[in-house]
């Protein structure tokens, strides 16, 4: 129990900010806020979940993706397509050419269900998949590329470029995907109507839920010798190689980790939103949500949760306001964050806290460096001593 | 090629990097607790050799046999685990983690991505951590950083992690590089107490600090083995002294 206390909450400090986040989250905002706008908070928080995955991979293992809308999307599809199966049914869809397909399949004039959609039929299929899909293309990508030593610059661009080609792919199989409108039109979930203002509440508490457990088991990896690992994975790349690792597969695995989380937030967008489109698989939504993780600080996964709400609360206000502004200021929000603030929220939030909270622990800070060097004279003087 | 006793064997081993050949035909021969010092002017190939056995530079030909297992074509982690611990030049520590943390790091068990996550501080590591941090000067500083060592430290701290996975062959590239006097004493006992049991290939300049511990000296020359023998040989060879020793 108290392991569980030091590693996943993070001891005091930790479990405060996982405390003040269940608050507000759980809290605050549902009574603050009318059914519309929480659902516009259940759907940032969708996003949230790539902006943790972020924090693992870009802040805590030096591995910047900017295709993460990849696997955002690729949970929000397997998740849309059972949706969309169990709105087709033959009675739903009676009036079409062949009834009991989804509606723009047959628009696109297919007459059976292509074989890809048949197993999303299944309930518990959609949910794995929706985990299981984005990993295993995390898998197939991370293996392909860290085995190669393709990191830094070039892994961004190759991921960017991946975001670009699936959004497109997606746009260009109309009759498979939905194209461009995406699959739309989502009314139920085993039978429960998503559309009701019940539901949403539902959604969102679910929604809530689950990202304080992806946080909470991105935590627990990070205690463990891995969080150490990938730190020094960050710090001298070599040196752990050279110390036995192999360095790609830990890569591989926080790639598919995040690639997991990212798909889970697919999932709920789709449930909360009830479409999931191409424009929300492309690059500009990746980039989007680096920006999130920026904004939080790319070190901290509450960080992530707090940039993503701010800066897609910032985004609603001002472009209801200034349509044409939006994308000029986000641009200058992300420039202004990373020259003036690179650790973000979290960064503030860390130095407001040492300046007016605790005085304490500051002057132990500054302390420490002379005691270690009083701590080294030492032991160099006993050694030196004996020789 | 031939079954040997050798702990380690080069042989014919050659790179060569667009034609410029930065080791050339090279025979090499470690004993086993052995301790062997490479020096040579700067391009000899010293650092190079020691990429080649690490496997982080691919060799255009020729064969490494450590154990009588090539080594050629091995993955770098793989060598590792084969017994091979390398220390660079400057000195590669991490400095976010703890002294501790670093030499933990380095503990032999658990390397792999489920290994890292299901690892746990038992009192056999946590003993292990301790009695190596002892042998390398840094038992007092096990909670500091690595951030706020001093170089020499810092060197230490690289072979205490090396002395964690236990190689059977440990090479360190110039160990001494930047220690005050009385810390490259205190390496040089260091040396001689950590190779009772293992061999040790080191590159270094400092002559004097060489013909305290090297038991045999290979001077290296554009890739090419110049000569080799006790330091009082190498001292007394003519050749050696015109492209190196005389400068």
């Amino acid at each position: 129990m108290k392991k569980f206390y030091e590693n996943v909450l993070g001891g005091r400090s930790g479990s405060i900010g996982i405390i003040i986040l269940s608050i507000l989250l759980f809290a605050i905002l549902p009574l603050a806020l009318d059914a519309f706008r929480l659902n516009l908070v259940g759907k940032y928080l969708t996003y949230a979940f790539v902006a943790v995955g972020l924090v693992l991979l870009w802040g805590n293992s030096g591995v910047l993706s900017l295709g993460q809308g990849i696997f955002f999307g690729l949970g929000g599809y397997c998740m849309a397509m059972f949706l969309k199966l169990e709105a087709s049914s033959v009675e739903n869809t009676k009036i079409q050419s062949t009834p009991g397909i989804p509606d723009f399949m047959d628009w696109n004039q297919l007459t059976h269900l292509p074989a890809m959609w048949v197993p999303f039929k299944h309930f518990p299929f959609a949910l794995l998949a929706v985990v299981l899909v984005p990993a295993l293309v995390a898998l197939i990508v991370g293996a392909a590329m860290f085995k190669r030593r393709v990191g830094g610059v070039y892994f961004a661009v190759i991921t960017q470029a991946l975001a670009l080609i699936l959004s497109l792919g997606i746009d260009g199989n109309q009759g498979l995907t939905g194209g461009r409108n995406g699959i739309t039109d989502l009314r139920t979930l085993l039978g429960w109507d998503i559309r009701t203002q019940t539901a949403q509440y539902v959604l969102y508490f679910t929604c809530c839920a689950l990202l304080i457990g992806a946080i909470l088991v991105s935590r627990l990896v990070l205690s463990t010798r891995m969080g150490r690992l990938l730190l020094a994975m960050k710090d001298k790349e070599d040196r752990v190689r050279f110390s036995g690792y192999d360095v790609a597969s830990f890569k591989v695995f926080v790639f598919c980790l995040a690639a997991a989380m990212s798909g889970v937030g697919g999932a709920l967008f789709v449930l909360q939103v009830g479409f999931i489109s191409p424009s929300l698989v492309g690059i500009v939504p990746s980039i989007e949500m680096v920006i999130f993780a920026a904004m939080g600080g790319k070190h901290s996964l509450l960080g992530a949760v707090y940039g993503t709400l701010l800066v897609n609360t910032g985004k609603s206000l001002f472009s209801e306001n200034f349509p044409q502004l939006w994308l000029f200021a986000m641009g200058g929000l992300f420039i202004a964050v990373v020259m003036l603030f690179p650790d973000g929220l979290a960064g503030i939030y860390e130095s407001v806290r040492t300046r007016f909270f605790s005085k304490g622990t500051k002057e132990k800070a500054t302390d420490k460096v002379p005691a270690v060097n009083a701590a080294a004279s030492v032991a160099l003087a006993e050694t030196g001593g004996k020789s | 090629m031939s079954e040997t006793d050798y702990l380690l064997a080069i042989e014919e081993l050659t790179v060569s990097f667009d034609g410029f050949k930065a080791v050339d035909s090279l025979n090499l021969y470690i004993d086993r607790n052995e301790l062997r010092v490479i020096i040579g002017p700067n391009g000899a190939g010293k650092t190079t050799v020691l990429d080649l056995i690490c496997g982080k530079t691919k060799a255009t030909g020729g064969s490494i046999k450590f154990k009588n297992r090539e080594l050629l074509g091995m993955a770098e982690h793989k060598i590792v685990h084969s017994g091979v611990g390398r220390k660079f030049q400057t000195p590669s520590i991490y400095e976010n983690l703890t002294v501790f943390e670093n030499l933990e790091l380095s503990h032999p068990v658990g390397h792999s991505v489920f290994g890292t996550l299901t690892f746990r501080r038992t009192p056999e590591v946590i003993s292990r951590i301790e009695s190596v941090a002892e042998s390398v000067y840094l038992k007092e500083l096990l909670e500091v950083e690595g951030a706020f060592l001093s170089h020499g430290q810092k060197q230490w701290l690289e072979i205490g992690m090396l002395l964690m996975q236990d190689p059977e062959l440990l090479m360190l590239d110039e160990p001494v590089a930047g220690m005050s006097p009385a810390e490259r004493e205190q390496t040089a006992e260091l040396l001689k107490k950590i190779c009772e049991n293992r061999s040790i290939l080191i590159i270094e300049h400092d002559m004097e600090f060489v013909s305290r511990i090297a038991h045999k000296v290979t001077v290296l020359h554009l890739g090419k083995i110049l000569a080799e023998g006790t330091m009082a040989e190498i001292q007394a060879n003519e050749r050696v002294q015109d492209v190196y020793l005389g400068h």
